[in-house]
């Protein structure tokens, strides 16, 4: 091909352009970096120092040594492993009912799942620590209907800590589910009828595999989300549910201890990630982050 | 009604009856799901230490002592004012980098997207103590300066989201005309392309408003004192004992949310999308 007398200046202007456009990434890249990467750098750093500040590995060791931790990374797991199976246990049955009615029914009733979505964390969990406490709704409700006679400790426990984060956690389960379920062609199952299958083989052998990605992606996304969760934990756990997070916090609010709460958030963050990693494998993790907006 | 229990629900075998406990159970899940934040709403009115429902004497006592105290006032300020220079530093700040990473079509563009969505997938304890840890550092703890950086930081990844997917139902060949016709590469974005995104760029702005307005973590650890937010008191509140004043404040909160949201919901033409 024979250059055009322009070709370089058409070169050169088109390297303007996409270096312009590229500088338009640049101050929200920027902020990021200062106020993100660089200050969560640091603490990988914290985190790899003895208190007399020479590398040592101190932090992590005593991770590994220390009982308490390991009981912190127990509830962390714990708590995380049972709010992500209530939220199955309550949330697929939803979807399905979701996904076998019209659309515009669905549409309406995807109202009660949004809408917590929209109302503040604080709210909520507020709203959960009225109802639970000695002598609130529940209770109060129970004991007049004489289901129980002493009022029962619903809250600043293990109980209260997993009602307050199925709560949270179930709309994140319940939207990539539903899409997936709403997704699938019901012509398989009446193929499964027709070829003799009963309604229970054919949801167990045709819908369930079926509808097995959003079920993974959702419940992967639950469990991320509640690894690193603090605030509903701190209050409807009362201070006896530690979680990660929360001992984060307490070694810096109380102990003043940035290498032992670094190591911890490092550990933290290398578990998300691998988690987040593996759910990449299995799913694709555009249609997590941007499933939204669509 | 006995008809309808007997009804197969799908052209498969199933009758509405024996999928009975499915409604049923899925009626209750939605009820769960809505009515603990609804229930707050009239509990706040009641006259009683005890937040009863339904309350046995109304009173507007938990606003009373809302609106009459200094320091819940003050942080109501902070987090208004954080909220909003939240949402207008974010806003063309997320704007710009979601254009140009959609215009440039970069080949490294996807490491580029996953580092200024860093902020939504880091643990945001980690984030907070990180922040804080900066802060002191840079002598920016407590200052309104502080709070909005960081809260811009956490709300850049959302209005990126909502306005990247609006881009990528854009023609970009629209602006290849608009170029081809003699506008500038700002002209075309401002009189082509902005137009078109106006409502995604203003949901945007209103999730970078909440993001700000809601968050906890990062201002537990960076905002105090006078710049303490209306969040972080709460939280504070929480941990202590059960305020009904924060009743009152999170009716309140409801309330505006609420009204933020529909206002998005009406505020764009319908035809996006």
């Amino acid at each position: 091909m024979t250059a055009l007398p322009n070709t370089r200046e058409l070169r050169r202007s088109a390297l303007f352009e996409r270096l312009g456009l590229i500088g338009l990434v640049a101050p929200a890249l920027l902020l990021i970096l200062v106020t993100m990467v660089l200050p969560v750098g640091w603490l990988f750093y914290l985190s790899v120092l003895s208190d007399s500040g020479a590398f040592s590995l101190e932090h992590y060791q005593r991770m590994w040594e220390h009982p308490s931790y390991g009981r912190t990374f127990w509830t962390t797991f714990q708590v995380s492993f049972l709010t992500t199976a209530l939220c199955i246990l309550l949330g697929y049955p939803l979807c399905y009912f979701l996904s076998e009615i019209p659309k515009r029914a669905a549409n309406l009733c995807m109202i009660a799942v949004l809408l917590p979505l929209w109302t503040s964390l604080l709210v909520r969990t507020y709203a959960w620590l009225v109802l639970l406490q000695r002598r609130g709704l529940i209770n109060n409700w129970g004991i007049e209907l004489g289901l129980w006679d002493e009022p029962l400790a619903l809250v600043h426990n293990l109980t209260g800590t997993l009602i307050g984060t199925v709560h949270v956690m179930l709309p994140f389960l319940v939207l990539p589910l539903y899409s997936s379920m709403r997704a699938i062609d019901r012509n398989y199952l009446r193929a499964a009828a027709n070829l003799g299958a009963g309604p229970l083989r054919s949801f167990w052998l045709v819908f369930f595999p079926l509808a097995m990605p959003g079920l993974v992606t959702g419940a992967l996304i639950v469990f991320i989300l509640c690894l690193g969760f603090y605030v509903t934990p701190a209050v409807l756990g009362g201070g006896k549910v530690i979680m990660v997070s929360s001992r984060i916090a307490n070694d810096i609010e109380i102990f003043f201890n940035w290498g032992a709460a670094s190591a911890l958030g490092v550990v933290l963050l290398v578990l998300t990630v691998l988690l987040m990693l593996a759910a990449g494998r299995l799913v694709r993790m555009d249609t997590v982050l941007g499933g939204q907006g669509k | 009604m006995k008809r309808w229990l007997q009804q197969s629900a799908t052209d498969t075998q199933i009758t509405h009856g024996a999928r009975l406990w499915l409604y049923v159970l899925a009626v209750v899940v939605m009820v769960l799901l809505v009515l603990p934040t609804l229930l707050v709403i009239p509990m706040s009115f009641s006259a009683s230490q005890y937040l009863e429902f339904p309350p046995r004497q109304w009173s507007l006592r938990w606003y009373q002592s809302y609106f009459s105290s200094t320091s819940w006032m003050q942080a109501t300020g902070t987090s208004l004012k954080a909220a909003l220079m939240t949402a207008v530093l974010s806003t063309p700040l997320a704007t710009m980098a979601a254009y140009g990473l959609h215009a440039s079509r970069l080949r490294h563009a996807k490491w580029l997207t996953l580092l200024l969505l860093a902020p939504m997938v880091v643990p945001v304890i980690l984030i907070g103590i990180g922040v804080f840890y900066a802060y002191v550092k840079l002598k920016l703890v407590n200052s309104m300066l502080g709070l909005v950086l960081a809260h811009s930081m956490l709300a850049i990844p959302v209005v990126m989201l909502v306005v990247g997917s609006a881009l990528r139902t854009f023609d970009m060949d629209q602006e290849r005309v608009a170029r081809s016709l003699g506008a500038s590469p700002i002209q075309a974005f401002m009189r082509v392309t902005l137009p078109q995104i106006k409502f995604s760029v203003v949901t945007g702005a209103v999730l970078a408003f909440l993001t700000s307005f809601d968050e906890i973590i990062v201002s537990l650890f960076v905002s105090g004192g006078a710049n303490s937010t209306l969040t972080r008191n709460m939280f504070n509140a929480l941990r202590d004992q059960v305020d009904p004043t924060i009743a009152a404040i999170s009716t309140l909160i409801v309330a505006v949310t609420s009204l933020l949201l529909v206002f998005t919901q009406f505020a764009g033409p319908r035809k996006e999308k």
